[in-house]
């Protein structure tokens, strides 16, 4: 049997939007390694209702790392230390007994906390509503063989496409910006002829909406990238730039 | 049964390949300026539930939309890994609508309705054709075409996929086109709702009650049609591959106010799941079966053979699957593959730490192909393997054992998608329709989409304009009432302060769904579940721990309602599982077998679909047969040998 694990946590414990909220410390003892974090979580939660407290709520559903509702800050970090993988997926073996784990929301003016960890993200949806689709009706389309698309584009567009949404980008971001998140939507669609007609209008809609949801400008920290649980490049809003630049000429 | 009876299937007339087509002629048309005035209430957004917001709120109709995760982009469906199939034939495979069509019939096992399915696999094409038009980025070849892989349980090459993020990529599709209406004003959106109850006045699906999941209020909405499309019920099972949140919640309290439910014990358990670690598991990850197009899947011949994989000879090695199924091999039906893989661990022959699990080994497709291509088709499923596990599949071979995935049962519904409350639809995996006992790989997407994209616009037509439906308020004593049972179940669960919490119970519950509703079931462990799931239930309502209280977000208040109610349908799962004395597809009874361990259809007494009808908790409920006729696709024994 692996080596078990004994852990001190410092978790972030918030009533509602407006508690003002503080650091709580737990112990956590017996912890396999091959517990995912938020199998640990719910252990903790386990224990704290035990104990008759209140557990500590956290977003979380699809526990593959795919649908993008798990929101933690783990030391500091949006979605913790490992590279390429959301809270969901970071597996206890990258701990050592006898660690300190401080775990907070994702923090960001955009991103208000509802409790705990939980923080509501309606922004992402507000400003997909402003243009981050392409606009035809059911019913409607040709042959999917009728335009050819080259390979390496299509393989682009998947590339911006793998987007989770899930916001770590904005929590990592100094600015808290969302330009990854936007850039990304935004590029997806300079790369196929689908969504061409209406690029120009697309990204001023959605950056204009970016904007009124309060989030920060992007200054090239690259941070976003680096939490990114999907790899998302930096080189989305670059393109996302070039697009915006375009409907000032336009 | 009888063409006039609540149970009425609706199948036009006709042959099979024009049925859809006459339908569609014969039903009634609303006009433009009479659907704005009308208003429907989604719940659910997954493929089913965005898709079908999006295609009515084009059409005029006033759309209200509900889901249970923060944004309606979380829906489950974002997880379906593989692909989604379409009888295009793009591949010149000789593929075509009927060999989708008949492929759909036998993977089910003979327990669907052939007009259903045929209807099904005509709008697969038009799905691709949908998908395509709104951007999604499928696989393509170097010559910009759209590429095709392979699926278990057919002969040709006819799924379509973006990665293994084909669920992810349909759903922000049909994501995108919702949030198009929603910025156009004809969806109106409503993220962290669970809907608690439906209401029914004058007999018709008139609104529904829903909790907010941030402020715990109750809130009300009414309007002239419901759709359901609030995914399965696996999660019944605690372990699954499903997400924390899909629960039978919804689809149960419909049940308990009329809406029928069809062949509740067809669960799919898919074979290629990442095995339990250990008892804090809170869920399976699955391994896409595309995997299956490349891996090789085997154990050794020898029980307690315990050497390295790496290390066993080719002579040691039993491809029980490739030996067994020499035409179909490792793509056998998902069915098929769970129970060899289930026998093999019995025989003692399981490998790892647990012995519940087989190997799955890309040692010769990385030999044939190079590790460059292996990764190109599935790069981000080892990536996923090697997250959980910390072994790295391109060295080894993964291991993997089956999981609960899929429920194939549902409420009833009939050919427009109706279910036996007039004004209730009930759309994707929460309906019964189209998948018999088993459903193929890539065929959840395709029926997701297809209901909500292609049937619904139309079949709601033939309620809405056929129906008188005077104007309802939220202001009505069916909601008030509604309202108030709601708030005293939760306060009743609140005030219970009990001893065992939320998850104990349903961890609990999941085992006895596995050990006797599982895999494989017979006789004795189905009655002892039906003896076991009651004293559970009864044990739960005086002894569950609910911390917190109703005012604001509380998981654990949220799951002990969702239990309660998985408490009630593993009972009814359990006696649907009993009073089917046959094998078929994922209902594999020890007692029904061949002498090969294959499942023993009988259909000459139970070829029909087992419908349940409430008669109130704790007290058996009605079953009614619809029988099912197969006019086009042969009733045989299922070979894939």
């Amino acid at each position: 049997m692996d080596k078990r694990l004994n852990l001190n946590l410092n978790v972030w414990r918030q009533k509602n939007a407006s508690d003002k909220g503080r650091f709580e410390s737990y112990q956590l003892k017996d912890v396999s390694p091959h517990m995912s974090f938020l199998e640990m979580l719910d252990v903790l939660n386990e224990q704290i209702i035990k104990d008759g407290g209140d557990p500590v709520e956290f977003d979380n559903d699809c526990r593959e790392g795919i649908c993008g509702m798990c929101s933690l800050v783990i030391d500091g970090i949006p979605h913790g230390p490992q590279q390429r993988t959301a809270s969901c997926q970071l597996h206890m073996r990258h701990y050592k007994d006898g660690d300190t784990i401080t775990i907070e929301p994702f923090r960001a003016k955009g991103f208000p906390v509802i409790k705990d960890l939980a923080v509501d993200r309606g922004a992402f949806d507000r400003i997909v509503a402003a243009g981050g689709y392409v606009s035809v009706n059911t019913g409607n389309a040709p042959d999917g063989n009728a335009i050819p698309i080259a390979k390496e584009m299509a393989d682009k567009a998947m590339d911006s496409s793998e987007c989770i949404g899930c916001g770590a980008c904005v929590a990592a971001c100094p600015n808290a910006s969302a330009a990854l998140f936007v850039g990304a939507k935004i590029s997806q669609y300079t790369y196929l002829p689908q969504g061409a007609p209406e690029r120009t209008r697309r990204a001023e809609r959605m950056i204009a909406q970016m904007d009124a949801e309060g989030f920060g400008n992007c200054s090239n920290h690259g941070e976003c990238e680096a939490v990114c649980p999907k790899g998302i490049s930096i080189v989305n809003i670059a393109r996302m730039r070039r697009e915006f630049v375009k409907t000032i000429f336009s | 049964m009888s063409k006039n009876g609540i149970l009425d299937s609706k199948i036009p007339d006709g042959p099979i390949e024009q049925k859809w087509d006459r339908h569609k002629n014969n039903i009634k048309v609303v006009s433009p300026a009479n659907k704005r005035k009308f208003k429907i209430l989604v719940v659910g957004t997954g493929l089913a539930g965005a898709s079908a917001s999006a295609s009515l709120a084009e059409l005029g109709y006033q759309v209200q939309t509900f889901c249970i995760q923060d944004s309606p982009r979380r829906a489950h469906s974002i997880a379906a890994q593989g692909g989604i199939n379409a009888a295009k034939n793009y591949q010149n495979d000789n593929d075509s609508v009927f060999r989708l069509f008949y492929d759909t019939v036998k993977g089910g096992d003979f327990r669907a309705r052939e007009a259903n399915v045929y209807r099904l696999a005509q709008l697969s094409t038009n799905i691709i054709d949908q998908c395509v038009a709104q951007g999604v980025p499928f696989a393509r070849d170097y010559g910009g075409l759209l590429a095709n892989r392979s699926f278990g349980g057919v002969l040709v090459s006819r799924t379509f996929y973006a990665r293994g993020q084909t669920g992810q990529q349909l759903l922000l599709g049909a994501y995108g086109a919702m949030m198009r209406q929603v910025d156009l004003g004809g969806v109106e959106l409503f993220a962290r709702r669970e809907m608690l109850d439906l209401v029914v006045i004058d007999g018709k699906a008139r609104g529904i009650v829903v909790r907010n999941l941030i402020t715990g209020e109750i809130e009300t909405y009414s309007g002239d049609a419901v759709l359901l499309c609030t995914g399965g019920y696996g999660n019944i099972y605690y372990l699954s591959t499903n997400a924390k949140n899909s629960n039978a919640t919804a689809a149960w309290r419909c049940y308990k106010k009329g809406a029928f439910f069809a062949n509740p014990n067809f669960t799919q358990i898919h074979p290629t799941c990442i095995p339990v670690s250990g008892d804090y598991q809170s869920k399976l990850t699955l391994m896409s079966e595309s995997l299956r197009n490349d891996g090789r899947v085997w154990v050794p011949k020898k029980a307690g053979d315990n050497r390295h994989p790496n290390d066993i000879p080719e002579a040691d090695r039993d491809y029980y699957l490739e030996r067994r199924y020499p035409s179909y091999g490792n793509l056998v039906p998902r069915d098929v593959a769970s129970r060899n893989a289930k026998y093999v661990c019995d025989e003692g022959r399981g490998v790892g730490e647990t012995k519940l699990a087989v190997y799955l080994d890309f040692a010769d497709a990385i030999k044939r192909l190079g590790e460059d291509t292996i990764r190109d088709r599935y790069g981000n499923l080892f990536e996923m393997y090697e997250r959980i596990t910390g072994e790295n599949p391109y060295k080894a071979p993964m291991r993997i054992y089956p999981a609960v995935h899929y429920t194939m049962g549902g409420l009833w519904v009939d050919y427009n998608l109706m279910s036996t409350i007039p004004g209730l639809f009930v759309l994707g995996e929460a309906n019964f329709s189209d998948h018999g006992a088993n459903r193929l790989g890539a065929s959840a997407l395709m029926q997701g989409l297809a209901d909500g994209y292609f049937v619904i616009p139309y079949t709601i037509g033939e309620y809405l304009a056929g129906e008188k439906l005077p104007k309802v308020s939220t202001a009505d004593e069916p909601f008030s009432k509604s309202v108030k049972q709601i708030n005293d179940n939760i306060q009743r669960l609140l005030n219970i302060k009990g001893k065992k919490t939320v998850t104990e119970f349903h961890r609990e519950l999941g085992l006895i769904m596995w050990d006797k509703v599982g895999m494989s079931r017979n006789a004795d462990g189905l009655r002892e579940a039906l003896k076991l799931i009651p004293e559970l239930r009864k044990e739960f309502w005086e002894n569950v721990q609910i911390p917190g209280d109703a005012k604001n977000l509380n998981k654990n208040l949220e799951f002990a309602g969702r239990v309660a109610d998985f408490l009630e349908l593993g009972e009814l799962m359990a006696l649907d599982a009993l009073e089917r004395n046959e094998s078929c597809g994922g209902h594999f009874r020890e007692d029904f077998q061949t002498p090969e361990g294959e499942a023993l259809r009988d259909d000459e007494n139970y070829c029909y679909t087992a419908i349940w009808e409430d008669q109130g908790t704790g007290k058996k409920p009605l079953m009614h047969k619809e029988p099912l006729t197969f006019e086009y696709v042969k009733l045989t024994q299922r070979s894939y040998k």
